[in-house]
C-alpha cells in the first residue's frame, strides 16, 4: 500500500444547504420545462404528422394518429399549392403584412418619438389616448369600419386590410416605443442638440439605433398581428383573389361539413412558416426588448 | 475663446424662482467656478447659458453677441455632462465626431482633430471601443473630449466628476485643470464640492438660494468671505460659529464667548467694529485657526483652557472637538500635542484670522 492510500480519506463534505437549494430550484424548473415543452410541441407535432400523410389514412379510424404508417407523402402540399389559391392567399397576406409594419413603424416610432420626448400641452393625456384605443376589442370595432372601408372603396379588397390593421398595431406599437423612448436618458438628447443636431437628426441618428431592441419588439408585434388577423379578413374580403392565409385557408379547405385535414395542416405549417423565421432571427433582441427599462442598465 | 456675460439672469419654473437676477462676467480664458449646495440654481445657471433652459429675465451674451433665442447648436458651446452622455451605440472616435460630422467637416480634419484630442487625454486606445468597454474615469475622457474636438467658445462642465469614485475624482480634477492649461478656452464649471471649485478655478462663484453670494479668487473666498453662508461654505472642516458678545477692553476691544474666555479684537479689525461694540454677535472662527499655543510665544490672551470631548487623530493633524455653552467647536493641533477625550488642554486662538458676523444680516464685519 503507498502512502497515499494509507492516509486518511477526506471526510465527506456537507452539501451546504445553499447547493442544496440550488439543485432542487434547477430539478424543478426541469421538470416544469419539460411539460411545457411537450405541451406547446404536440400541436405542432400533430400538424405535420398529419399533412404528410395521405388523405385515405387520414379518413382510416383504426390507424393509430401520431405516427405515419402509410409512409410519408408529400401530396397534401403539391395539391395545396396547386389545386387551392393558397399561394395567393399568401402573397395578399405578405403585401398586406409588410405594409402594414412599415406604416406601423413609421407612425409608431414618430409618435412616439413626439410623445415621449417634446413635451407640449397635452402630451401625456394623448398618450394615455393612444393606449385607451387598444382596448377597445376589432370584434366591437369591425362594424363602424366596415361603414368606411366601403366609404372608401375599399371592401373586398385587401388595400383596406392595409388601412385597418394599424388600428391594432399602432396603438401598442407606440405605447411599446414610448416606454423605450423614455428610457433614454435625457442628457443624451441635450449632447445632441449641443452637438448640433435637429429634432429629426436625434430620431434617427440617436433614438433609432438606442432603441433598436424596442422597435424590433414592435416590428415582431405588428408582424404578428396582421399576419394572423381574422376578424377584419372575414367581415371585409370576399372573393379568392383578395382573400388572406387566415381566413382564405380556412373558407377554401372546409367546405360545409368537410374538413380537408391533411390540406388544411400542411397550409397552417406553410402559413406559421414566415413568423418562425421571423423569431427565430430577432427572438434575441425581443427578449431584450421587453426586458429593458425593467431594471436599469 | 469668448467672454460670458450674465445680466439681471432670473430662472422661473412656475412660481419657483430658481435662479433670482444675477449679474456674472466671465472674460475670455478663465476657468470659473459655480459652486453652492443643491437646490441653489447653479446648474440652471450653466444650462441657460447652454440653452437647454430658457431665460425667463435678462440677457445672456457670448462673444459680445445676446444668445437668449440662440438654440444650442449656435452659441459654439460644447458642455461635459454628469453622467457622460456618451452616445452608447457609437465607439468614442464615433462620439467624439459626431458633432462635426453633423457639420459637416472634411473627414481628414474630424480625425486629425479626435486624434489631437486623444491625445491630450491620452485615450488614443481607446478610440474604437463603446462607452460600455469603457470605465468611468475612461468615459470622461471620452466625453471631455467630444467638447474638445468642437473647438467651441465656451466649455460647460455639469458636475463631471460626480459620479467618480473618490481616488478618481482627485485624478480626474488634476486632468480637467491640465486640460485647461493646454486648451486655453473659456469654462464654466458647476459643482456641490468645494474642493473641487477651490483647486480648479480661476475665479469661485458661491451660490444659495438662486443668488450669487461671492465672486473672487479661491483665496479671497477662503480668507475674506463676506457673508455668513460663504464663510460656512469654503473650508473643510467647516469654520466654527461661536455666539459672542463685543466687549470694550479698556481702549481696545475683545469679544467674550463665555465666562472664562474671551479673546482680544486685534487692531487691524477693531477699526472696523468699534460701532457695533457691546452687541451679540457671530465669532467666526477656522478649525486651522484654533491650535495648541506655539512653544516660546508670549501669550496675547488669546489662549483659554477646554476639556476635550472628542479626538479625531487624522495622521498628519488630530481634530479635536471641544464644547462652549453647549456650542461644538472644532480644532486643528499636532498629533504630539493632543490629548484625549476627557482631559483638558490649552488651545491658542489665531485673532488675526477671526471673523466678526452680524447675526441680523449675516455679513462679515
Amino acid at each position: 500500500m503507498t502512502a497515499a492510500a494509507l492516509a486518511a480519506p477526506a471526510p465527506p463534505r456537507r452539501r451546504s444547504s445553499l447547493s442544496r437549494n440550488r439543485r432542487w430550484a434547477l430539478i424543478t424548473s426541469y421538470v416544469f420545462l419539460v411539460l411545457f415543452a411537450i405541451f406547446f410541441l404536440v400541436p405542432p407535432y400533430y400538424m405535420i404528422v398529419t399533412s404528410l400523410k395521405t388523405d385515405a389514412e387520414v379518413a382510416h379510424m383504426a390507424t393509430n394518429p401520431w405516427i405515419i404508417a402509410d409512409g410519408v407523402t408529400f401530396d397534401q402540399f403539391k395539391l395545396l399549392f396547386t389545386d387551392t389559391d393558397f399561394l395567393i392567399y399568401f402573397k395578399n397576406t405578405a403585401i398586406v403584412t409588410l405594409c402594414v409594419v412599415a406604416i406601423t413603424m413609421v407612425v409608431s416610432v414618430l409618435a412616439a418619438f413626439s410623445l415621449g420626448r417634446m413635451k407640449f400641452w397635452g402630451s401625456s393625456v394623448l398618450a394615455a389616448g393612444i393606449f385607451l384605443t387598444y382596448l377597445v376589442p376589432d370584434t366591437l370595432l369591425f362594424i363602424p369600419l366596415f361603414q368606411i372601408v366601403r366609404s372608401l372603396g375599399l371592401l373586398n379588397s385587401y388595400w383596406g386590410m392595409v388601412l385597418v390593421y394599424p388600428t391594432l398595431t399602432v396603438p401598442f406599437c407606440t405605447w411599446i416605443m414610448i416606454g423605450y423612448f423614455q428610457s433614454i436618458p435625457k442628457e443624451l438628447d441635450e449632447a445632441a442638440l449641443i452637438d448640433g443636431a435637429g429634432h429629426m437628426q436625434m430620431l434617427l441618428k440617436i433614438f433609432i439605433p438606442v432603441a433598436l431592441p424596442g422597435i424590433i419588439a414592435a416590428t415582431i408585434f405588428a408582424f404578428t398581428v396582421s399576419w394572423a388577423a381574422f376578424v377584419y379578413p372575414l367581415a371585409f374580403l370576399y372573393s379568392s383573389d383578395q382573400q388572406v392565409l387566415t381566413v382564405g385557408t380556412v373558407q377554401s379547405l372546409i367546405r360545409a361539413d368537410v374538413y380537408k385535414w391533411g390540406m388544411l395542416m400542411a397550409g397552417a405549417l406553410v402559413a406559421a412558416a414566415p413568423p418562425l423565421v421571423i423569431y427565430a432571427f430577432l427572438m434575441d433582441y425581443y427578449i431584450a426588448g421587453l426586458t429593458a427599462g425593467a431594471t436599469k442598465g | 475663446m469668448a467672454d460670458v456675460a450674465l445680466r439681471s439672469v432670473v430662472k422661473r419654473f412656475d412660481d419657483v424662482e430658481a435662479v433670482r437676477a444675477i449679474d456674472l462676467d466671465i472674460p475670455n480664458n478663465e476657468f470659473v467656478v459655480l459652486v453652492g449646495p443643491s437646490g441653489c440654481g447653479k446648474s440652471t445657471t450653466l444650462r441657460m447659458i447652454a440653452g437647454l433652459e430658457e431665460v425667463t429675465e435678462g440677457e445672456i451674451y457670448i462673444d459680445g453677441e445676446r444668445v437668449n433665442d440662440l438654440p444650442p447648436k449656435d452659441r459654439d458651446i460644447a458642455m461635459v455632462f454628469q453622467n457622460y452622455a456618451l452616445y452608447p451605440h457609437m465607439t468614442a472616435f464615433e462620439n467624439m465626431s459626431f458633432g462635426l460630422r453633423l457639420r459637416k467637416v472634411a473627414k481628414a480634419e474630424i480625425r486629425q482633430r479626435v486624434e489631437h484630442a486623444a491625445r491630450i487625454l491620452d485615450i488614443t486606445d481607446l478610440l474604437e471601443r463603446r462607452p460600455k468597454a469603457l470605465s468611468g474615469g475612461q468615459r470622461q475622457r471620452v466625453a471631455m473630449g467630444r467638447a474638445i474636438v468642437r473647438n467651441p467658445k465656451v466649455f460647460l462642465f455639469d458636475e463631471p466628476l460626480s459620479n467618480l469614485d473618490a481616488k478618481l475624482r482627485v485624478q480626474m480634477r488634476t486632468e480637467i485643470k491640465r486640460v485647461h492649461q493646454k486648451v486655453k478656452t473659456t469654462t464654466v464649471y458647476v459643482t456641490h464640492d468645494q474642493v473641487e471649485a477651490m483647486t480648479l478655478a480661476d475665479r469661485v462663484v458661491v451660490m444659495n438660494n438662486g443668488r450669487i453670494e461671492q465672486v473672487g479668487a479661491p483665496q479671497e473666498l477662503y480668507h475674506h468671505p463676506t457673508t455668513r453662508f460663504v464663510a460656512g461654505f469654503i473650508g473643510s472642516p467647516a469654520m466654527n460659529f461661536i455666539p459672542c458678545r463685543l466687549e470694550q477692553n479698556g481702549t481696545g476691544l475683545r469679544v467674550r464667548v463665555s465666562d472664562t474666555i474671551a479673546l482680544p479684537v486685534p487692531p487691524t479689525h477693531a477699526s472696523r467694529c468699534r460701532s457695533v461694540a457691546g452687541r451679540d454677535l457671530i465669532l467666526g472662527l477656522r478649525p486651522e485657526h484654533l491650535t495648541e499655543p506655539r512653544r516660546g510665544e508670549r501669550d496675547d490672551g488669546a489662549a483659554f483652557d477646554i476639556t476635550l470631548d472628542v479626538v479625531e487623530p487624522l495622521g498628519m493633524e488630530t481634530m479635536v472637538f471641544f464644547n462652549v455653552n453647549g456650542n461644538e467647536i472644532c480644532g486643528r493641533v499636532d498629533p504630539a500635542s493632543a490629548r484625549g477625550p476627557g482631559e483638558s488642554m490649552r488651545l491658542a486662538a489665531n485673532v488675526e484670522h477671526m471673523h466678526l458676523i452680524d447675526p441680523a444680516t449675516d455679513a462679515v464685519l
